[in-house]
């Protein structure tokens, strides 16, 4: 509820935070701050690697499940939540340092 | 004429010859020998037709294999199906290559098979019947001959069939012309239904199964208790409690709101701190100074993170405390020193894991003083406060009240509380905590079920010293008002549990029992201003620390009440001085002018290994060590948290990985 609206805004608001998507389990999208374009681009694609990465996972212990996905790219890291009811994913520009 | 037959023969074959060699000119048939023409030898002519193909040597002398197969011939090769599975017509690529080229019925029976058997139990039977029917005949003969009567011969029609008794007619129907009619159907319409079956789906099924057993056998040992409450009362709340029974999985929440989603983010809102801090998290965990090999009895502080908050900024930390269960959370409770300038408190909770933000808060209504969690029900956080009222909170509790709070009516105290502390559990069941305020009063209180009750354990007098005779007395309440406490230490120690120490806002510190309280065990005269923070030493027993706003912490002896053992003069109000856990000589001292001192005794008595500057502009209030990771946590007056992590030679002899 607005626990989960105040955490939104902030992980949104983090510095080189690039967007926040949240799609669910048949694909709609419940959440985007991306245009609409890149938010089609990461609905579509990265659901289906999550799913992989999930047979991957339970296969090799069907006790295990898959917790989180990180893809580290050059620009920026994409890092993914997946679940039965939603994938959530998120964007980050890691370099852009927050001055301490 | 046999030669000149021979030789019209001989014409003929000639003839014939030639005809058979226009036709194929590679087998040349040697003619018969002729009768007396055994030894001519006949002339042999090659006539090759014009339309004949020609090949060169090579091509002639090419090997051509023939083969001799057992294919025939005039099976079809191209006889095409229509595939139901696959919705097309598919050649068939093996076809019948057998000829039938004579079949006959034939007329002999294996012994042994069905049919032969049935065969011979009707011989058999028949031979039975005519046996049984010639014994009748025979009867029937003989009976005549004695009866003279004349009976039916037995019928023997059966028997007998022969042209003069017996005629067969027979007629035969119409037999309609059989003709074939077929029709196809169409191929009925398929859809593709796919699936893929891991190893994870079965485990998932069987999973899924045995809840539903347990739900069933749940529901059934329930059931019968559920529905007489029910129908006694018509309450709702019974009615949606067996519904839910029944149907746990059928309530669909919105996914925006489901528990998941808010673990997750949490999660990823930590996640991309770790990103964005990511040197910083390095840094903690592995990074050591290693120059500090090359200065031994110096050290250095690694700043870390700063935990920041936007409400927290307009006022100044009081209190830090780690949370006994997770390493990784501490409270911070912020207020306001100032007299003049008093603001409604907040309480934050923060984890390492995430600096930009807190877990959880709460704002009080006055400015937080103090704060302790409890070390065994690390949920529970006591609150002291600047207007003398003391809190208890849950903090898995969401709301922002707080479980418990102490009123006027309750006997809160009526100057600000400076320092609380849970007591451990003892035989008595409930928790309790002890809190001092500048009004002199010691307070223990008892979580009852619906209030705290306080019990007055001590009143703190001034003592002054009789400078006539250099005891030191206490002077009546009457003549100088109740003393103020501003600190309290209780000794670690085992079995010196219930004594503890307090530090007045005159100066004077008193080592107290909560067995006795109408006197001190003993009294410290210590400072010349108001004694900021005393602290016994973890591992020596009767060692213990004061520091003051009169610029100087001393350690004292407890035995010895009327001389320090060391005094260390920091150049500016000590706001607090804590003893590290893990080595017995070291402590560190924060200071109004933003620097942290470090000591380690054992090196050396009278310097710090480290005096640093770890902000700009503020005043450090609070200090805290880590049980278990080496760094310390500073607040300051500004609102701001830092934390630095100590090089290896704070951390003392013995330096833990």
């Amino acid at each position: 509820m607005s626990e989960i609206e105040a955490t939104l805004t902030r992980v949104q608001n983090h510095k080189g935070v690039l967007g926040v998507v949240i799609v669910n389990n048949e694909g709609i999208i419940l959440r985007s701050t991306l245009d609409d374009v890149n938010t089609k681009n990461y609905a579509e694609l990265i659901p289906s690697l999550s799913n992989l990465a999930k047979n991957l996972v339970r296969d090799l212990d069907p006790q295990n499940d898959l917790e989180f996905l990180r893809i580290r790219s050059q620009k920026h890291e994409i890092m993914v939540a997946a679940r039965e009811e939603f994938t959530l994913i998120v964007i980050q520009d890691p370099l852009v340092g927050f001055a301490q | 004429m046999p030669p000149k037959r021979g030789n019209d023969k001989d014409k003929g074959k000639k003839k014939g010859r030639e005809s058979l060699e226009s036709q194929n000119q590679e087998y040349i048939p040697p003619p018969p020998p002729m009768p007396g023409d055994e030894f001519t030898m006949p002339s042999r002519e090659v006539v090759k037709p014009d339309n004949q193909l020609k090949l060169s040597e090579a091509d002639l002398n090419e090997e051509i294999a023939k083969m001799l197969t057992a294919n025939n011939p005039i099976a079809a090769q191209n006889v095409v199906r229509f595939n139901m599975k696959e919705r097309t017509f598919k050649l068939e690529p093996m076809v019948e290559q057998s000829i039938t080229l004579y079949t006959t019925d034939g007329w002999l029976l294996f012994k042994g098979s069905d049919e032969a058997k049935r065969q011979i139990d009707t011989e058999k039977l028949q031979a039975e019947a005519k046996a049984k029917f010639q014994a009748e005949i025979d009867r029937a003969s003989s009976e005549r001959r004695e009866d003279g009567v004349e009976i039916n011969p037995p019928d023997d029609s059966r028997q007998l069939r022969n042209q003069f008794n017996f005629s067969e007619r027979a007629i035969q129907t119409v037999n309609y012309p059989l003709r074939d009619r077929d029709t196809f159907t169409e191929p009925p319409p398929t859809a593709n239904i796919s699936g893929t079956c891991n190893q994870w789906g079965i485990y998932d099924e069987y999973i899924k199964d045995l809840e539903r057993q347990r739900q069933d056998e749940a529901l059934k040992s329930k059931g019968g208790k559920k529905g007489q409450q029910q129908q006694q009362q018509t309450n709702p709340h019974g009615g949606a409690h067996m519904a839910t029974l029944v149907a746990t999985k059928t309530e669909h929440i919105p996914v925006m709101e489901c528990d998941n989603l808010k673990q997750s983010l949490k999660i990823l809102d930590r996640m991309v701190n770790q990103n964005m801090f990511d040197e910083i998290a390095m840094d903690f965990r592995y990074w050591d100074d290693t120059s500090d090999a090359f200065r031994p009895g110096e050290g250095s502080l690694l700043p870390l993170w700063k935990f920041m908050n936007e409400k927290a900024k307009r006022r100044q930390v009081t209190s830090i405390c780690w949370n006994p269960l997770y390493d990784d959370l501490f409270a911070v409770g912020y207020g306001s020193y100032e007299f003049l300038k008093q603001a409604s408190g907040l309480i934050c909770l923060y984890s390492l894991k995430n600096p930009s933000s807190p877990e959880f808060s709460f704002i009080t209504e006055s400015g937080v003083m103090c704060l302790d969690f409890h070390p065994e029900f690390a949920n529970l956080l006591a609150v002291g406060c600047y207007d003398g009222t003391v809190l208890v909170y849950d903090v898995r509790v969401k709301t922002e009240e707080p479980i418990y709070k102490a009123t006027v009516k309750t006997g809160k105290h009526s100057d600000p509380v400076w320092q609380i502390y849970w007591q451990g559990d003892e035989s008595n069941r409930s928790l309790q905590f002890i809190s001092t305020s500048s009004d002199g009063i010691i307070n223990l209180w008892t979580l009852s079920k619906s209030e705290l009750v306080p019990e007055c354990l001590m009143k703190l007098r001034t003592v002054a010293k009789d400078l006539a005779t250099g005891e030191v007395t206490e002077e009546a309440a009457a003549t100088q008002g109740p003393a103020g406490g501003c600190c309290m230490d209780f000794n670690k120690m085992p079995g010196q549990d219930s004594i503890y120490l307090v530090g007045t806002e005159e100066g004077a510190i008193h080592k107290c029992s909560k067995a006795y309280s109408s006197q001190y065990l003993s009294t410290y005269l210590a400072h010349n201003l108001a004694v900021y923070s005393v602290k016994w030493n973890p591992f020596q027993q009767n060692s213990f620390l004061s520091a003051s706003a009169d610029w100087t912490v001393k350690l004292w002896d407890a035995n010895e009440p009327d001389k320090h053992q060391l005094n260390f003069d920091l150049n500016g109000s000590v706001g607090d001085v804590e003893w590290s856990p893990h080595c017995a000589s070291i402590f560190a001292a924060v200071t109004d002018d933003g620097k942290v001192h470090m000591f380690d005794l054992e090196q050396n008595k009278l310097l710090p290994i480290c005096s640093q500057k770890v902000v700009k502009k503020a005043k450090l209030t609070k200090i805290v060590f880590n049980r278990k990771q080496p760094i310390i946590l500073v607040g300051d007056d500004k609102g701001c948290v830092t934390s630095l992590k100590l090089s290896p030679n704070l951390r003392g002899k013995i330096n833990q990985s």
